[in-house]
């Protein structure tokens, strides 16, 4: 089983519509997936019409109390489940900061589940706190979307330094260029310098398009109501990179 | 009506407004043709093995009721066909074990429409999925099946799909847990699965007259004979001939064992038309049985290589089929047919007679005598007596043995299956020498006609000798055994129990 985060300290650069869309055509290539919506705004519970609930909350699943099997819900699609966000998510640095070894904790939970699933999708809230450490610790690849801005590359730079500095496990990272805007002149230049540069940047680079904004409206992942959209194929693409990257 | 039109409208009726119901997938037509052995291994396992074709290569599907479930690609196997047939795999390994001597035919064929629906919640999220399968009887008998509903529950969804399913069983004219598919099937044709058995398994009633009795036993005796004449003409596998040999001879059992209960003159007139029968099945089956144990017979092999016998299988194999072929012209001629039609109408036509003794009195008469017998030709048996007289013991207990199953329904279970296990290890011991004298005798007389012939080579000669030895080795400890086994069945508390069984029938 592989775990794979999308994450990034920053908030609104399209970590859940990567993470919905990558699970989504995980589960299309035959493999079995599960993506754990951790944010307590639950986007990627309502893009897949699961109401945002857990027996027990956050707490309950943390502590083990509740079995982590019994929260997940099958989504409308073959091959693959979601474990649905809950409001209580908000408070989960606290309930770590409460259990023994809190960096371990989520790893320790997930582990089970490799006799279910090939590959699990981490969709985080942004922000470094407890939280970020544990699935950093669980994680084996941290998908990161980065817009194509200098201080966006800064941050890109910080995470990385972060992970560098933990101790013990260290996932590897992946970055893509998201939420380009085609008509901006730098926009277009940083995402086709930083690839090139830097080998932690993916190639594929995701557009902002209406057509992934429409995801909300749909409910559902844009690469299974638009499968041959542009945005649908630029998620196919960067998912053939991030499975080459995730082994 | 097309299904999607038709099943739906009912059933979003019954959902509105707490759920919806959309089409999900195109639907799919298939043949299924359920398999299962003539004698229903498989259902009686609690298995149910399908063949389905649709669009894609035919795949076989092995179910259990405990929610076992092997896929294999039928990869264009015929049937009948034996699982040792099927391709490798769990599937097969599975089913070897069970089916065994036992062909796989088709017991039941449909064809099935099944068109699918995602029953959806007010979020438009998936709870469940319903399946809406028309199935199109075409074997046993032609019928159109009533839509069978299924729903099954999305991860996570359980209660929502346990309330959809109450809401739709509420429905006029919908059951919950209908008939599984096969059973539904079968019963356009009047079959319920597991009819067949090999077994009498007739009810008798102490107190009925004894004629009643045994005639209910002998015309239960000749459906099972006829029930296997065409898989045994077909030659679909050696377990036809066995269970149609074995019916004649308890018929020829009961025929002499209760002639003075039958109308005079129809045992003494039907005897020998029955041993007609019997003979004509011997040569067949004395080869099916050489073939059947010759690998395990070539495994023992000391002095040469189990290859070296490949002459000698393919001479039994071409002589078998020439047996069989002739079996098989005498099964379907004019002599056969009217032979069972006539046996039928005598069994049918006669009323029992108003006085004469009750089924449990001609029983204990029956099975006594068919029991002295037995000991009083086995306790004459010395070292020294010849083989014939050990096969005339094997016979005297094959009579007791089918007496007791003519009459097992007037006993006790437990005592009764005791009686029949403690005489079934006389008649193993007897078994085996026997076999083994006919098959050293089918090897000589082999070996001699393979030699006239002139086209076997001298290392399969001297392999059969091997081969002979072995089957002679086995034969002196079957006869070294045999004291033993009839001390043990002739002791005093075998005795006993043997006696307070018959005199308990119907108690």
């Amino acid at each position: 089983m592989r775990i794979l985060a999308t994450y990034n300290i920053k908030g609104g650069v399209g970590k859940t519509a990567a993470a919905v869309n990558l699970s989504h055509l995980a589960a299309a290539d035959g493999l079995r997936v599960l993506i754990a919506d951790l944010d307590p705004q639950a986007a990627a519970s309502y893009l897949f019409r699961v109401r945002p609930r857990v027996k027990g909350g956050g707490a309950g699943l943390i502590r083990g109390s509740r079995e982590l099997d019994k929260a997940i819900k099958g989504t409308d699609f073959e091959g693959l489940d979601l474990l649905p966000a809950d409001f209580t998510f908000r408070n989960l640095d606290l309930v770590l900061d409460d259990t023994k070894k809190p960096t371990r904790r989520l790893a320790r939970l997930l582990r089970p589940l490799a006799a279910s699933y090939d590959m699990v999708f981490l969709d985080c809230p942004p922000g470094i706190s407890l939280l970020s450490e544990a699935v950093l610790q669980a994680a084996d690849l941290v998908l990161a979307p980065i817009i194509p801005t200098t201080l966006s590359v800064r941050t890109l730079d910080q995470l990385t330094e972060f992970i560098d500095g933990l101790d013990g496990h260290r996932p590897a990272i992946l970055a893509f260029c998201s939420m380009i805007d085609r008509r901006k002149r730098l926009h277009r230049q940083i995402a086709e310098q930083l690839p090139a540069e830097r080998k932690d940047i993916a190639a594929t680079a995701i557009p902002a398009l209406s057509l992934i904004e429409q995801m909300s409206v749909r409910r559902a992942p844009v690469t299974a109501f638009a499968p041959r959209s542009e945005a649908a194929r630029s998620y196919a693409r960067l998912w053939a990179e991030v499975r080459a990257r995730a082994g | 009506m097309n299904v999607e039109q038709q099943v739906p409208e009912a059933v979003r009726e019954a959902l509105a407004p707490r759920f919806s119901v959309v089409p999900a997938r195109r639907t799919r037509t298939q043949r299924r043709t359920w398999l299962d052995t003539f004698d229903w291994r498989l259902h009686r396992a609690g298995l149910t093995l399908e063949c389905v074709t649709g669009r894609g290569p035919a795949e076989l599907v092995l179910s259990g009721m405990a929610g076992e479930r092997i896929t294999a690609a039928a990869n264009g196997t015929r049937w009948p066909a034996l699982a040792g047939a099927l391709p490798s795999g769990p599937l097969r390994d599975r089913l070897k074990g069970l089916t065994e001597v036992r062909a796989l035919l088709p017991a039941a064929k449909a064809a099935s429409t099944v068109s699918e629906f995602r029953l959806c919640n007010d979020d438009g999220k998936t709870v469940a999925w319903l399946t809406v399968e028309h199935l199109h009887a075409a074997t046993p008998a032609a019928a159109d099946l009533p839509p069978r509903l299924s729903v099954t529950a999305v991860r996570g969804y359980q209660g929502q799909a346990e309330r959809i399913a109450r809401c739709l069983t509420a429905q006029p004219g919908v059951l919950p847990d209908g008939l599984p598919a096969l059973d539904a099937v079968l019963a356009t044709g009047g079959v319920a699965p597991g009819a067949y058995t090999n077994k009498i398994n007739v009810a008798l009633s102490a107190t009925m007259p004894a004629r009643a009795a045994l005639t209910a036993v002998l015309l239960r005796l000749l459906d099972t004979l006829e029930a296997n004449v065409p898989g045994t003409v077909r030659d679909i596998d050696t377990e036809f001939l066995h269970d149609l040999r074995v019916a004649v001879r308890r018929t020829r059992t009961a025929l002499k064992l209760g002639a003075g209960l039958l109308p005079a003159g129809l045992a003494s007139q039907y005897r020998p038309a029955f041993k007609w029968l019997g003979d004509l099945t011997t040569p067949t089956r004395d080869l099916d049985v050489h073939l059947l144990t010759f690998a395990a017979g070539a495994a023992e092999l000391t002095s040469a290589s189990p290859d070296d016998l490949a002459p000698f299988h393919d001479y039994l194999a071409r002589r078998r089929a020439a047996e069989q072929a002739r079996l098989a012209r005498a099964l379907r001629s004019a002599r056969f047919t009217e032979l069972t039609t006539a046996w039928r109408g005598a069994l049918e036509g006669r009323t029992a007679p108003r006085h004469g003794p009750d089924a449990a009195q001609a029983a204990a008469k029956i099975i006594g005598r068919a029991h002295r017998r037995v000991l009083g030709r086995g306790s004459a048996i010395t070292a020294k007596s010849p083989p014939e007289d050990l096969h005339d013991l094997r016979k005297r207990c094959k009579e007791l043995r089918y007496a007791l199953e003519f009459f097992a329904s007037l006993y006790d279970p437990p005592t009764h299956r005791r009686a029949v296990r403690e005489l079934k290890g006389l008649q193993d011991c007897l078994g085996t020498y026997q076999d083994c004298q006919v098959q050293q005798e089918e090897i000589r007389v082999s070996a001699t006609e393979m030699l006239a012939a002139g086209d076997v080579p001298a290392t399969a000669l001297l392999a059969m000798g091997d081969l002979a030895a072995h089957v002679g080795q086995r034969e002196r400890q079957a006869r070294g055994e045999f004291a033993s086994r009839f001390a043990a069945f002739a002791s005093e508390p075998a005795q006993a129990r043997f006696r307070a069984l018959v005199a308990g029938a119907g108690s």
